[in-house]
């Protein structure tokens, strides 16, 4: 059951009452951020709240990059992936983390502490490499200091 | 307005802390007088003839002419309703960083920016279509449309003008497709983010059927200067015919990478000077100038003035302006790797020939650089430059894969054919 407080922040993104399914998106955000994903049945409630299917939900929910379909850990690390990073030391960084994690890429690290994804440009390639946990951007990642950038993030 | 932004209007006022202009220094350095002259002594059509003079060119990298673009818009009281101007704040192209400055920096620019272009299209609601990835800008577009309004800069009768504007952000879920303008409205409206097919243009027909126009974040920034400074200003801030100053910047092995505001006809080479030149030890091979979907030029090319016509000459874009470098301790063929891969990931399913194509390149491209490609794969790629060329795709996302695949297989010539020879990859 999508919760008043949820319905209420959604509501806040429906700016034209006759496309409510425009906010659908901005729904999809929301939900991911209180429940970490979008499983099946935040499919049909988030549907069903904005007078869509869930297929047609679900067809968004799958195309766009930023929604999770599968369960996440509790932070979510976004590597960039892309050009700039990957002349900066994308595969070395990734490689890097990810031994240090002790996880592939995709994957969640066992306490549920982490999930590592690649992530298209971050947009600050001149910075670069580059990372996001959760909602920071952290720019010039530093191999030898992952352990300090990860302490925060419990 | 102080002497920087005389000659760098968008960033001349920028803090140089990093944080964002409040509304109150905003104003301090001019902020909002545009509007009050374009809302209170102009008409609709006399802001787009101003823009239209300025020869103001669309940032995002296309270069189409905005008030070209906006005169295409129904006007008067027949025109259907409500129309739309909804901001492109979605930057995606890989190596592209420079929206990212005007919406973190100066959020009112960008607002004032986007009054004035509806004001011209007289649209009344307004969508800021930006990255989910940006958070930080999220927080402060957030602060500065409620300043904004509280101003009394948005909303019912602005400034006691007759004019009403509502502003609303709008945070993409990401897909590069939403680059591609009729793919940010079916986003916008709730859908796949797949292209439509054109004509009908977004102009006549965009969100939700009705007039709509799309328009890039550092386009609209510059729209109060010109307002405020006038065309001949404007033109003079260019060192050739297209009008105003460019964000350019470079990443990859240079000494200061980095973004700066420079008039529009700056060379290459003196872009690179500023970013200090090539780390030591590491020497220039090639430059991507304007974004992942623009075509190599070379150190044969330093000369080359950077602006929407002059690059063309020279077979590749200036596109979003923020050169990529490639220097010699960096695999050619793995940098190109590296960009189909992103374009394949993106491509939105809509047509065959990218869907298809994009991921067949990825494999092809990958095999040759784990030493597993075949002579032949040479002529498949060349095949697929073609096939996937202009005009027989639905939309531009593959065309532009294409652009630096097809002038790396010209100039990496010898790169590919030794992967292939030697069978791995010798910067490995």
């Amino acid at each position: 059951m999508l919760t008043e407080d949820i319905k209420k922040e959604i509501d806040s993104h429906i700016h034209e009452p006759q496309h409510r399914a425009a906010a659908c998106t901005e729904a999809l955000r929301i939900v991911q951020r209180h429940r970490g994903w979008i499983d099946d049945e935040s499919i049909r409630e988030v549907a069903a709240y904005l007078g869509m299917s869930s297929h047609e939900l679900d067809s968004v929910a799958t195309f766009f990059n930023l929604i999770h379909r599968r369960p996440v850990g509790r932070h979510v690390i976004r590597i960039c992936a892309s050009v700039s990073c990957w002349v900066m030391g994308y595969d070395a960084l990734r490689d890097g983390l990810l031994k240090h994690l002790g996880v592939g890429m995709g994957q969640t690290t066992p306490d549920g502490r982490f999930t590592v994804v690649p992530n298209q440009c971050l947009g600050c390639c001149d910075h670069a490499p580059a990372l996001m946990i959760d909602r920071d951007l952290h720019r010039d990642v530093n191999l030898a200091a992952l352990k300090e950038l990860l302490e925060p993030y419990r | 307005m102080s002497e920087a932004a005389k000659e760098r209007p968008l960033t001349g006022d920028l803090r140089p802390d990093g944080a964002a202009l409040s509304l109150k220094e905003y104003e301090a350095a001019g902020g909002y007088s545009a509007i009050r002259t374009a809302l209170g002594k102009m008409s609709p059509a006399g802001v787009t003839e101003l823009v239209k003079t300025a020869n103001l060119r669309g940032r995002g990298g296309a270069g189409f002419p905005t008030g070209v673009k906006w005169a295409l818009v129904p006007m008067g009281p027949d025109a259907p309703r409500p129309k739309y101007l909804v901001v492109n704040a979605d930057e995606m192209e890989p190596g592209t960083f420079k929206d990212r400055l005007l919406l973190e920096g100066n959020p009112h620019q960008l607002i004032e920016g986007v009054i004035l272009a509806a004001f011209a299209i007289q649209a009344e609601t307004s969508y800021i279509f930006l990255r989910g990835e940006y958070t930080v800008a999220e927080e402060r577009i957030l602060r500065a449309i409620d300043e904004a309004r509280a101003a009394g800069y948005l909303g019912e009768n602005i400034l006691g003008s007759g004019f009403t504007l509502h502003l609303y952000l709008h945070m993409s879920i990401g897909r590069y497709i939403c680059g591609e303008e009729t793919a940010l409205l079916n986003a916008l409206e709730g859908k796949r983010a797949t292209p439509r097919t054109k004509p009908p243009f977004p102009q006549i027909s965009g969100l939700w059927g009705k007039p709509t126009i799309v328009n890039n974040v550092e386009t609209l920034s510059n729209l109060p200067h010109i307002v405020n400074r006038g065309v001949e200003w404007f033109k003079g801030l260019s060192r050739t015919p297209n009008g105003g100053t460019k964000l350019f910047g470079v990443s990859g092995k240079v000494k200061r990478p980095g973004l700066w505001e420079l008039p529009l006809g700056t060379t290459i080479r003196e872009i690179l000077d500023l970013a200090g030149g090539m780390r030591d030890g590491h020497t220039l091979r090639a430059i991507i100038p304007g974004g992942a979907s623009t075509d190599f030029v070379g150190p044969e090319h330093l000369d080359v003035q950077m602006d929407f016509d002059t690059v063309g000459k020279v077979g590749s874009r200036m596109g979003t302006g923020t050169m990529i470098v490639l220097d010699d301790k960096t695999c050619p063929v793995g940098m190109v790797h590296n960009l189909i891969q992103f374009f394949a990931q993106e491509s939105c399913g809509w047509c065959t020939p990218c869907r298809d194509g994009l991921p067949w390149i990825q494999k092809v491209m990958a095999a040759i650089e784990n030493g597993e490609g075949r002579p032949e794969d040479l002529d498949m790629l060349r095949g697929h430059t073609k096939s996937l060329g202009m005009g027989l795709t639905f939309c531009a996302l593959a065309p532009g894969a294409m652009a630096p695949l097809g002038s790396a297989l010209v100039r990496f010539k010898d790169e590919f054919d030794r992967h292939i020879r030697d069978k791995r990859c010798a910067w490995r």
